[in-house]
């Protein structure tokens, strides 16, 4: 297992070299000197000059290229344009309120797979599994802002019983803060929910076709007992690595779903910045949010390694 | 000279005759599917609906009214009017052209370079292989949107940057696909015949890997089609792509958003619109999944 986690992460390696590469270019290799930006439109052309050269702008590419990276190796991602606040620093005041968002998220989509997914694939080709297919798409295909609006509509405008928007961390008010994540919470969850029915009923139709399943109810096993025992818990394996790459539509997602509901994440962060042009910011969050994929689908597959035996890695 | 043509044809045809029940029977399997007729219907009233938009749409859609400002459905306006008193229908028929441009052209563009780059991976291999996928892998580690955000807000808003935006973020999907499949076919017997015959790189790639590879690719472009349109409309809803005055569901709803106490129906043609179309593309290009392939069967 250790020598397998080991090989794992060094084969990513050359990747994320080619992520940092990327992060870089879009930024540095594009139109628009970040000083000019800085100084604004009136600044004097030897202003600028002067700051570009403080900021080291004017040094070859490669150069601003190695130190940027070696800044990023020691956690220190720059400082922002609009406040000069530290972009490391930043991202870490927002990541949990995006963390939360998208595990509430998760939550919500569980909830709604698991027993969606299992009852289409043990009434495979009748009218429910038919209906569930469709919401399953359905889901997948309402965009999320449409959603929000119309559960910011339904029940804040219509029913009044929850604010439109607003945040409180679980630290100010535990109660409060999930009151206020529920809305949002399904906004973002409804999308995976339909993906996820849909995968898992693709996993549990393959187990169920599977000899062992038959010889359970060959033997007499009744058929609830072969449904969660024989065939749900090894239908649930592959479902694990689905989380892997949830994450990005999860990541993506909440920068819409912050928007709607005026939550101070992640997403909200990286809007704002787009916005003001803050390139630091942008490319902080833009490098972390690719890193943090990374980890995940590297857990994924130590998870996915430990959970089945038969998977041995050499 | 005769007995020469008969011979000549003989195995032409029968190859014809195979291919033809090959993709026969991916037709007859694709018109079977109720779900997947339906999204190409959903498709073909769409597309008329952009293209035929100003044939449509009941009123000029930018044309302001100070008259009939956030005014509810009515005869003289179906879905009503929105602050400015524009009238929502015509502005959501003249916003399907918007959408499915947007979603054709990125798609088009990512797939025609995936494909470029992803069976120059798989057909060369070695070094160049190794380079393409490195960044095809990097790539896809980053969250679509998010990704797509930066491009677009870096490139500058409008509706053809936000295109370019989608297109880069589509192709490595088509790349990846594209590699594989070549990886697959290329130790086949008809490609190892067409090599031994002579036939150059270009026309092994052009005439026997290119239609061999074309089913996963399309199936794939469906879904990417409905990924693009909604990709779309969410840099529209934040002020990343179409800009104003010019109609698109997005940015209907960003708008729709701040008058939701006031005139909610101003939200539910263009929000309704985009699912309608994602959905379609989906329900494609799951029917074309279960025709062409008929070995995954979900």
């Amino acid at each position: 297992m250790i020598p397998f986690s080991i090989r794992r992460f060094l084969s990513t390696l050359p990747t994320l070299f080619v992520v940092t590469l990327i992060v870089f270019a879009i930024v540095r290799v594009l139109p628009g000197n970040p000083a000019r930006l800085l100084l604004g439109e009136e600044a004097t052309p030897q202003l600028v000059a002067e700051l570009t050269h403080q900021m080291g702008l004017d040094r070859p590419l490669p150069v601003q290229y190695g130190s940027w990276l070696l800044g990023v190796l020691q956690g220190d991602f720059g400082r922002s344009i609009k406040d000069n606040m530290s972009v490391g620093k930043l991202i870490l005041e927002k990541l949990p309120t995006t963390l939360e968002l998208a595990a509430l998220a998760t939550l919500v989509s569980v909830l709604i797979a698991l027993p969606a997914g299992i009852i289409t694939a043990a009434k495979r080709g009748g009218f429910t599994d038919g209906l569930i297919t469709v919401l399953a798409l359905s889901g997948v295909s309402l965009p999320n802002f449409f959603l929000g609006i119309l559960l910011i509509y339904l029940f804040s405008i219509q029913l009044n019983w929850i604010p439109p928007s607003g945040y409180m961390t679980p630290l100010e008010n535990p109660l409060e803060n999930l009151r206020l994540m529920l809305l949002p919470a399904i906004t973002l969850g409804l999308g995976t929910a339909g993906a996820l029915t849909r995968f898992l009923r693709g996993s549990m139709l393959e187990v169920l076709g599977q000899d062992y399943v038959r010889t359970a109810r060959a033997k007499g096993v009744m058929g609830r007992i072969v449904l969660y025992r024989h065939a749900l818990r090894n239908a649930l394996i592959p479902v694990v690595t689905i989380f892997g790459l949830q994450l990005g539509g999860l990541l993506g997602g909440a920068v819409i779903t912050e928007q709607i509901f005026s939550i101070p994440g992640f997403g909200r962060l990286i809007v704002d910045a787009v916005f003001t042009r803050d390139f630091p910011v942008v490319q902080g969050i833009v490098l972390v949010s690719a890193m943090a994929i990374f980890l995940v689908s590297f857990l994924v597959d130590l998870i996915y390694a430990a959970i089945d035996p038969r998977i041995r890695y050499r | 000279m005769s007995l020469k043509t008969v011979q000549k044809s003989k195995p032409d045809q029968a190859a014809l005759r195979e291919s033809e029940s090959a993709a026969g029977q991916a037709l007859r399997r694709f018109s079977r599917n109720r779900l997947a007729l339906a999204g190409l219907v959903l498709i073909a009233i769409l597309t008329v609906m952009a293209v035929f938009a100003p044939w449509l749409a009941p009123y000029d859609p930018i044309q302001q009214n100070y008259e009939a400002l956030s005014q509810a459905p009515s005869k003289l306006h179906l879905f009503g009017t929105d602050n400015l008193g524009r009238d929502v229908l015509s502005r959501t028929i003249y916003g399907a052209r918007v959408s499915l441009t947007a979603g054709v052209v990125a798609i088009g563009l990512a797939t025609l370079t995936g494909l470029i780059f992803g069976m120059m991976a798989g057909f060369f291999g070695g070094v160049l292989d190794e380079i393409i996928m490195r960044v095809v892998d990097a790539m896809l580690a980053f969250p679509f949107l998010v990704l797509a955000i930066t491009l677009a807000a870096v490139l500058g808003p409008n509706l053809q940057n936000a295109m370019l935006a989608i297109a880069v973020v589509s192709a490595p999907v088509f790349a990846r696909l594209a590699r594989g499949q070549v990886l697959s076919e290329r130790e086949r017997d008809y490609v190892q015949a067409a090599h031994a015959l002579g036939s150059s790189d270009w026309r092994i790639v052009t005439h026997h890997l290119l239609p061999n590879i074309a089913g996963p690719i399309i199936i794939q472009a469906s879904l990417s089609v409905a990924g693009a349109i909604l990709a779309e409309s969410s840099l529209s809803f934040l002020g990343l792509g179409v800009q104003p005055p010019t109609p698109s569901w997005g940015e209907m709803l960003n708008t729709a958003r701040g008058y939701l106490r006031d005139a909610p129906w101003t939200a539910i043609a263009p929000g309704s619109l985009i699912f309608i179309s994602v959905l379609a593309f989906n329900l494609l290009g799951d029917g074309l999944r279960d025709a062409l392939d008929p070995k995954g069967n979900r």
